[in-house]
């Protein structure tokens, strides 16, 4: 009787774990993701539902599981700088959209990054500028960040540029960058430092309008 | 720029707004979008069969008939649609290959349909995707073979222009051609038939006659044998020397199977021929006239059975190899036993291992002669076991051979994949031509013209502008503007790999230079300065502009000028880019000629970038600014 009872309650236990796999399976080949419904990306977003739809479209064509990944991130991005190696620079910009840290670019990261890029402020996109160029998040941006995202755009440019791209090019772009940001000559550059001098600079000011039509 | 992608461009230029507090010179200013930004439907009428797709779906390969401004050749003013008169089964591929980027091929269609489609709607077959490639190329291999065949076939009516020697190889090869080439095969196969028959005949005993004992025919008639063997040995002779005559390359065909045997077959006679009747010798002329029973193997071209069956000996004749080697395994094996077990009894046919390998051979064969047979019990047992495993090893050959002969012909189709598979790396570098490695050409392509179209609007010629000013897409300006950024935002431009070679020569040049600014030392980096400008010069797309040399000349003497005047500036290459791209347009304008004047012209343009705030305006005696004489 005993034996029978051991016998059944394996055989429980085996039909539990066999239904957990199939469970843990389905879980690992459905990632899907759905984004929450147009009227609250509406709301938090700056586009109207038409942009949104148009965007969603787009999105979904080239992630049909709702959600990307850092590689398939990186892939779309080097697509538009053929010279060069984009991937470095398309890592910081994984960054940058993946606002809650979960690996993945879902739709809504996607679309609100999109909103501070087009149809935000320019404090905000200074803002989101910042933050991409903070890349540990500690609120300064130190020589080596900056050197980090500065070979990392040189890189883009591949090595067919005119001039020649000395190995120093990128180092010699941060010091320039400091001496302009940097204004108490702490070596670090903070957040007011640099909306102050943005700000101050009739080029950025200017180039941070050129995208605004771009939806 | 690849498909699907097109849709994340809006993305990719958002995103360059973090390049812009990195940049310290002025953006250029982004493309207009003069088209309202919806979305709209676009109807397809496929031969009645309506599609409904968007706008920007089509837009996304701007090279193919429904990209491009071709499609309004189909509009339909009324229905307000695009009407196709075309089959509306395959164009639902053709559809997906828009929405989802791959293009992939049904196999219910038709190859040569298939591909007409393909062709009206402007895509290239080679974009199929990898899932139906394969099988894509297969069909169409297939077919064309067929169509080769058939050619084949009707190619037997006489060419007009072959000459005498292209005939009569020709009717050599094909007897079906002429009614003269069928009397010839026959003819040959007749006597390969006689000659056979006469060899054979020669050794049967013929009867005994009075005055001797039975003795071969061939001895008895050697008159009448010999005749028909020396007219058999000259009609061979005679086809022989007319092949090689009328063969395309003699080497190769001095080298072919058939032709050595027709030069086995027929040697052994003139060796006799020439041999005296020496007593030594004649041995091995008997020797030598085994040799005309290869005349058999002239039929082989009489029969493609024969040939067949050649081709797949020959193929399998590593595994008839690897068969007889287990084979003389087992047969030493068993041989060795044996021996061993018969050595015991007296008499025994067993003296060696050697002997008893004919038992081993005769009794896995199954033959079983019976001539030696062993006599002790253990010699039975194992003479058994012998037999027994020889069965089984006997019957392995028969399927190998078949399994070997279709693994064979499966592996020649393998051989033909992997061969397409190497056409694949030049498949896809083509596609990247054609898709990917054309936006980066295409930005340089599109700088040069921007520079033109600059230079044109300071003089003022319209109607080269119209020319130069080629319809791109608004997806491609697009993208062209972010690389613009790109450049602006490094101070450093794309040039293509010529150009940077020679850049990369140029410095290791100007390493070896002194810095002294010396006329002569100037001149290596000028001469090549000046020729690359020149070189830049000459590869300029769709430019109406003639360049005489001789107005470069006179540029290039300005330039050494203007040269020497910068003195030991000009090794720099590192932050000076706006100050050499500025002489390269120089030299662009000079060579225009007589609108423009050689001195350098001060265009007024956006403020100076920061950047050269160091760079040392050249102070020719015309000019006073550094300028920048560009589009970006």
């Amino acid at each position: 009787m005993g034996a029978l009872m051991v016998i059944f309650s394996l055989q429980k236990d085996q039909r539990r774990k066999r239904t957990d796999s199939v469970e843990d399976e389905l879980e690992l080949s459905a990632v899907r993701h759905r984004p929450e419904g147009l009227e609250q990306l509406e709301a938090l977003t700056r586009f109207n539902r038409k942009e949104l739809q148009i965007l969603y479209r787009g999105f979904k064509n080239e992630c049909p599981s709702g959600v990307v990944n850092e590689d398939t991130f990186k892939d779309i991005y080097s697509q538009f700088f053929p010279q060069g190696d984009a991937s470095t620079y398309a890592h910081f910009l994984f960054n940058a959209f993946d606002t809650d840290k979960d690996g993945s670019v879902s739709f809504e990261d996607f679309v609100m990054g999109l909103s501070i890029l087009l149809r935000g402020s320019v404090q905000e996109k200074l803002n989101w500028a910042f933050n991409l160029y903070d890349i540990n998040k500690d609120g300064y941006i130190t020589k080596e960040e900056m050197l980090d995202i500065m070979k990392a755009i040189y890189d883009m440019m591949g090595k067919c540029t005119y001039p020649l791209l000395k190995d120093d090019t990128p180092r010699q772009h941060v010091e320039i960058f400091f001496q302009k940001m940097d204004k108490n000559k702490d070596g670090v550059v903070t957040m007011d430092e640099f909306i102050d001098c943005c700000q101050n600079d009739e080029n950025i000011m200017r180039s941070m309008q050129l995208f605004d039509n771009v939806i | 720029m690849a498909a699907g992608v097109a849709a994340w461009l809006p993305f990719a230029r958002a995103a360059a707004i973090g390049w812009m507090p990195v940049a310290n010179c002025p953006m250029p200013i982004a493309p207009r979008d003069h088209r309202k930004r919806h979305d709209e439907l676009i109807i397809l009428n496929v031969s009645g069969r309506r599609f409904q797709t968007w706008r920007t779906t089509l837009d996304r390969y701007p090279d193919t008939l429904l990209g491009s401004s071709e499609k309004q050749f189909f509009y339909d003013e009324e229905t307000k649609e695009y009407f196709f008169d075309r089959d509306p089964d395959s164009f639902r591929s053709i559809l997906n290959f828009y929405r989802t980027g791959k293009l992939h091929y049904p196999r219910y269609e038709c190859i040569s349909a298939y591909d007409e489609e393909l062709t009206f709607f402007g895509i290239i077959p080679e974009i199929i995707g990898d899932c139906c490639y394969e099988e894509y190329k297969d069909r169409k291999r297939e077919n064309a073979e067929r169509l080769q065949d058939d050619q084949d076939d009707n190619k037997d009516c006489k060419l007009p222009n072959m000459t005498y020697r292209e005939t009569m190889w020709r009717a050599f090869e094909n007897p079906h051609t002429s009614t003269m080439a069928l009397v010839f095969y026959y003819v040959t196969g007749f006597f390969i038939a006689i000659s056979v028959l006469t060899n054979v005949i020669e050794t049967v005993p013929c009867g005994a006659t009075p005055s001797q004992k039975d003795m071969p025919c061939g001895e008895r008639y050697t008159i009448a044998f010999f005749c028909m063997d020396t007219a058999c040995v000259l009609i061979f002779t005679v086809e022989y020397l007319m092949r090689l005559f009328a063969a395309p390359s003699r080497y190769q065909f001095m080298r072919s199977v058939m032709s050595i045997i027709d030069v086995v077959a027929i040697f052994p006679y003139y060796i006799g021929l020439v041999m005296t009747d020496n007593e030594d010798v004649s041995g091995a002329f008997v020797t030598l006239r085994v040799f005309r029973v290869f005349r058999i193997f002239k039929f082989s071209r009489h029969s493609q059975g024969l040939r067949i069956l050649g081709y797949t000996l020959k193929s399998c004749a590593s595994e008839l190899g690897f068969l007889l080697f287990s084979l003389t395994m087992a047969i030493i094996i068993f041989a060795t036993v044996m021996f061993y077990a018969e050595k015991g009894s007296s008499s025994t046919k067993f003296t060696s291992i050697p002997a008893s390998f004919w038992y081993t051979i005769v009794t896995m064969t199954t033959l079983g002669y019976g001539d030696m047979v062993p006599k002790t019990i253990a010699g039975k047992i194992f003479g058994s076991i012998c037999s027994l495993s020889g069965v089984l090893v006997i019957a392995l050959p028969v399927p190998v051979i078949v399994s070997n002969f279709s693994r064979i012909y499966h592996q020649n189709q393998r051989a033909d994949k992997r061969r397409a598979q190497k056409v694949q790396k030049a498949r896809l570098a083509r596609i990247r031509i054609a898709q990917t490695g054309s936006s980066c050409t295409g930005f340089l392509q599109s700088k040069r013209n921007d520079l033109l179209n600059e230079l044109l609007e300071l003089t003022g010629s319209e109607e080269e502008e119209q020319q130069l000013n080629k319809g791109m897409s608004l997806l491609e300006s697009q993208h062209h503007h972010l690389l613009h950024c790109l450049e602006k935002t490094t101070a450093h431009e794309f040039v293509d790999e010529q150009l940077y070679e020679q850049n990369c020569l140029e410095t290791t040049i100007q390493s070896y230079t002194s810095r002294s600014p010396s006329f002569s030392s100037q001149d290596g980096p000028i001469g090549t300065c000046c020729t690359r400008r020149g070189k830049m010069n000459s590869p300029l797309p769709n430019s109406s502009l003639p360049l005489q040399p001789s107005h470069q000349q006179g540029s290039l003497q300005e330039l050494s000028a203007l040269h020497i005047q910068c003195g030991d500036k000009l090794p720099h290459t590192t932050s000076r880019s706006s100050l050499n791209m500025k002489t390269d347009d120089v030299g662009l304008i000079n060579c225009k000629g007589s609108h423009i004047t050689t001195a350098i012209i001060s265009i007024p343009t956006a403020p100076s970038d920061t950047t050269d705030g160091g760079a040392p305006s050249i102070n020719t005696t015309a000019s006073s600014n550094v300028i920048k004489v560009s589009a970006l």
